[in-house]
């Protein structure tokens, strides 16, 4: 009896469960579920899909250098049971297995490094671009200080709303000079 | 190369042959001709009539000049043979005539056309076919003999045996009456005639028997008489044609019982005088009717003149009688057999004369068998096994069987085979132990190496020096105050904008909607605006003053309203109303026609409005708001077609 690996998620496929294609060269396809099954028949690439082992592996999301990985292996030279290795086997497994989790544990913190500088520059930047939606008291103090500028800016449109008014005012009557100048003009040509 | 002559067609005689062209002629072209057509047109048409005659004539005389066989394209033997039966020279006289006669109908229409060309009339023209098509006609007249005789020849042609002359070929021949067709007749298939007559046989004859799965043919030839070339008949002759121009095997047969009329010193001189033609031929002599006359038998003056025959080696005796069918088998078979094995040789000479003869000398050069030296080799079997006692069932110190075991331990289907038992392992102790296939959700025969030890040790040591490096070390990453500041705000806007986007989704969902109905609400209510302005920080309470005043204008019955609410011992809500509310409230519903629209002149004004805009949807015969609208109730799209890896709430 023997744990197989499914042809297409690699995962493990356990006695009794799982069906097996045998193609008209005689290789062997095991499938751990309908669902591989169904996807080796529509002739999907299992790299190409995420939930399967061989792209979590090609797209470097788990372990594949590593010599704990090197230990189970299927060779082609049969051994002959011994009950002294079988035993050291045993234990070996055990060991083998305690260090390779540790060092799973390490790639995936290696590998999730970057994210908590990256999420604190995102929330930094959120937090810039979106100060409306913060209520008052929690905006930051660059903030404020643009809303009272633009008041005093709204306050200083005012005076020069009032300044342009005097201006009509006063142009009005430079208008009404020129036009009066004008006519004398044309009187003038008249009288040619 | 052509082997029979049975397909030429027939040869017409020369006055069918003229009927035939000339009615072709008059069949295929036009007919009607008047004088009043133009003179080229008239011309033409002449024209075309003696071209179209000639054209004919030199088609039908050329296929049978094509379906003829030239003699010189030939074989030898069929060629000579043509030649005693047809005569060469009239042959070819013959169609040296049709071929003349070609030649001059073309010169003619040539001529004829060139004339009809400068024709003034219908009549001249006319004329002038005339004369063409009867002068083609005169001569054809002239061909009849020839014809004639063409004619004759394909049908004696089609009727020739056929005859391949570089298969294996047996000929008999003979004086007359001395038992070759009976011979023909006993070794093949061929039905021949035969007579107690001389020259029952006037032809070559052929028959096709397999000698050693080989097919072979016989050729009877019509018997010879002994007198010089120059006087043999055209029967005779077709036997020399034969003798001469064929690679055979040749029986001679003789009588010795002379019962065919002829001595035997005529046919023995016969043998000598056409000798020369059996160079380089197997020549046997065949002594038919031995059941009448049996060489031995002869008196000693004419064995020896038969002996002369068979004197100088090559010529082979063979002794038959088709009557009693005696010898006939043996007399095939060693003829056949003589015949394969010079045709071999001199195929051999052949090649190895020509340039690939030296390529097939060093392939037989190079074939060779090579066989083991000494006895070869010898099975091998161990002492032990040689040594081994015999096992024998009464002997009580007999070797305990596998069958024992089982009759011992309950019997078939009780006994269960222990295969371990037999298992070679170093400590015999550990054979019964149960060995562990799986451990912790791995195989563990994947594990299972003689040098593991040695390799766990690497890895351990691996381990201690990624240890000492600082491999597993957990980078400190403490946050500061700030961060946290940041993040809770972050996530603050990020509930924030969740929500606007939750709050345009559920407004999306109208957007299809041809109106947008009065109780979705396409505005905000104050409560909202109040709601959103106090958490802006902004003060609200200007702005909803404002927007209260506008909406309730009728600032009396608030006041009075508002002096109703200040009693405490009120009665029943109803009761609280005043009159027009009550009235307002009881009304089954509001009047839409005058409902938002200030005075007449408005309402028109909208309903103008109104028509202006359902105008375009009218043109286009568009779907407008009040149609009435069905949805399908199964709809086609969630309801048919397979299901596929996805969820049934997709549907």
């Amino acid at each position: 009896m023997r744990i197989y690996q499914c042809h297409f998620c690699s995962g493990p496929i356990y006695p009794g469960h799982g069906i097996m294609f045998v193609r008209n060269d005689a290789k062997e396809f095991r499938f751990c579920r309908s669902k591989c099954h169904k996807n080796f028949k529509m002739k999907r690439n299992p790299r190409k899909l995420k939930w399967t082992k061989a792209f979590r592996k090609a797209a470097g999301k788990e372990m594949v250098v590593d010599t704990t990985l090197t230990f189970a292996a299927r060779r082609h030279v049969p051994t002959r049971y011994s009950r002294d290795l079988v035993a050291k086997t045993l234990n070996a497994m055990q060991r083998v297995e305690e260090i390779k989790a540790r060092r799973e544990r390490v790639f995936y913190k290696n590998r999730m490094a970057g994210n908590k500088q990256r999420e604190r520059e995102a929330n930094r930047k959120l937090v810039d671009e979106n100060q409306h939606l913060l209520p008052k008291e929690m905006r930051t103090a660059t903030e404020a200080a643009a809303e009272a500028e633009a008041q005093d800016s709204m306050a200083l449109d005012d005076s020069e709303a009032e300044v342009e008014k005097e201006m009509v005012k006063v142009k009005i009557p430079v208008k009404a000079a020129k036009k009066r100048r004008v006519v004398p003009a044309g009187d003038g040509m008249d009288v040619d | 190369m052509q082997l029979t002559w049975k397909t030429i067609a027939p040869v017409p005689t020369s006055q069918e042959f003229l009927d035939i062209v000339l009615s072709r002629t008059q069949r295929r072209l036009p007919t009607q001709i008047r004088a009043g057509f133009k003179i080229s047109r008239i011309r033409a048409f002449y024209l075309r009539k003696v071209k179209f005659t000639e054209q004919t004539f030199s088609e039908k005389l050329g296929a049978i000049l094509e379906s003829f066989p030239r003699l010189a394209d030939i074989h030898p033997f069929h060629s000579a043979l043509m030649n005693t039966l047809y005569d060469a020279d009239h042959f070819r006289i013959a169609l040296g005539q049709l071929s003349t006669a070609k030649h001059l109908i073309e010169q003619i229409a040539r001529d004829y056309v060139r004339l009809i060309k400068y024709a003034q009339s219908l009549f001249q023209c006319k004329q002038l076919k005339r004369a063409a098509l009867g002068r083609m006609a005169t001569i054809t007249k002239r061909l009849k003999g020839s014809l004639e005789y063409l004619e004759q020849v394909r049908q004696h042609l089609g009727r020739l045996p056929s005859i391949d002359p570089n298969t294996r070929t047996l000929l008999i021949c003979g004086y007359p009456n001395v038992g070759k067709s009976s011979f023909l007749k006993s070794v093949t298939r061929a039905d021949v005639d035969v007579q107690p007559y001389a020259f029952t046989t006037k032809s070559l004859y052929v028959g096709h028997f397999d000698y050693k799965y080989l097919r072979f043919q016989a050729i009877d030839t019509p018997g010879i008489l002994d007198h010089p070339l120059e006087e043999m008949n055209t029967i005779e002759m077709q036997s020399i044609t034969a003798i001469a121009h064929l690679r055979s095997a040749v029986l001679y047969f003789v009588d010795l019982s002379e019962q065919c009329g002829y001595t035997i010193e005529a046919q023995v001189q016969l043998f000598h005088s056409i000798k020369p033609l059996f160079a380089n031929k197997t020549v046997f002599l065949v002594v038919n009717k031995i059941d009448a006359m049996r060489p031995e038998d002869l008196d000693p003056a004419r064995q020896e003149l038969l002996g002369t025959i068979t004197s100088s080696g090559e010529v082979e005796m063979l002794k038959l009688s088709c009557h009693t069918e005696e010898g006939v088998m043996d007399v095939r078979n060693q003829a056949c057999e003589r015949l394969l094995a010079s045709r071999v040789e001199q195929k051999l000479k052949s090649v190895m004369s020509s340039a690939a003869g030296k390529e097939a000398a060093d392939i037989l050069n190079r074939i060779h068998v090579s066989r083991p030296i000494g006895e070869g080799l010898q099975p091998f079997i161990p002492d032990a096994v040689l040594n081994r006692k015999r096992y024998d069932k009464e002997d009580p110190k007999r070797r305990k069987l596998e069958r024992d075991i089982e009759a011992e331990e309950g019997g078939a289907g009780v006994y269960n085979v222990n295969l371990k038992k037999n298992y070679l392992l170093e400590n015999p102790d550990w054979k019964m132990d149960k060995i562990p296939e799986i451990y912790d959700g791995k195989n563990v025969y994947d594990f299972i190496d003689p040098e593991i030890e040695q390799k766990l040790a690497d890895l351990e040591a691996e381990e201690e020096q990624l240890q000492e490096s600082g491999f597993y070390d957990e980078p400190e990453d403490i946050e500061d105050e700030e961060e946290a500041e940041i993040r809770t705000k972050a996530d603050y806007i990020r509930e924030q904008q969740a929500l606007i986007r939750n709050a345009a989704r559920s407004k999306k969902s109208t957007k299809n909607r041809a109106v947008i109905p009065r109780s979705a609400g396409q505005g905000r209510k104050l409560s909202e605006m109040e709601a959103h302005l106090d958490k802006l920080g902004l003060d609200s309470s200007k702005i909803a003053a404002r927007a209260r005043s506008i909406s309730r204008g009728r600032v009396a019955a608030r006041a009075a309203k508002d002096g109703d609410a200040m009693d405490l011992d009120g009665g029943s809500g109803a009761q609280k109303m005043t009159p027009i509310e009550r009235a307002k409230s009881r009304a089954r519903s509001i009047n839409r026609r005058e409902d938002g629209i200030i005075d007449e002149s408005s309402r028109t004004k909208a309903e103008k409005l109104a028509k202006l805009q359902q105008r375009r949807m009218n043109r286009m015969a568009r779907q407008g708001e009040s149609d009435r609208h069905v949805s399908a109730s199964l709809p086609k799209h969630l309801f048919s077609g397979k299901r596929g890896m996805g969820k049934a709430q997709r549907r």
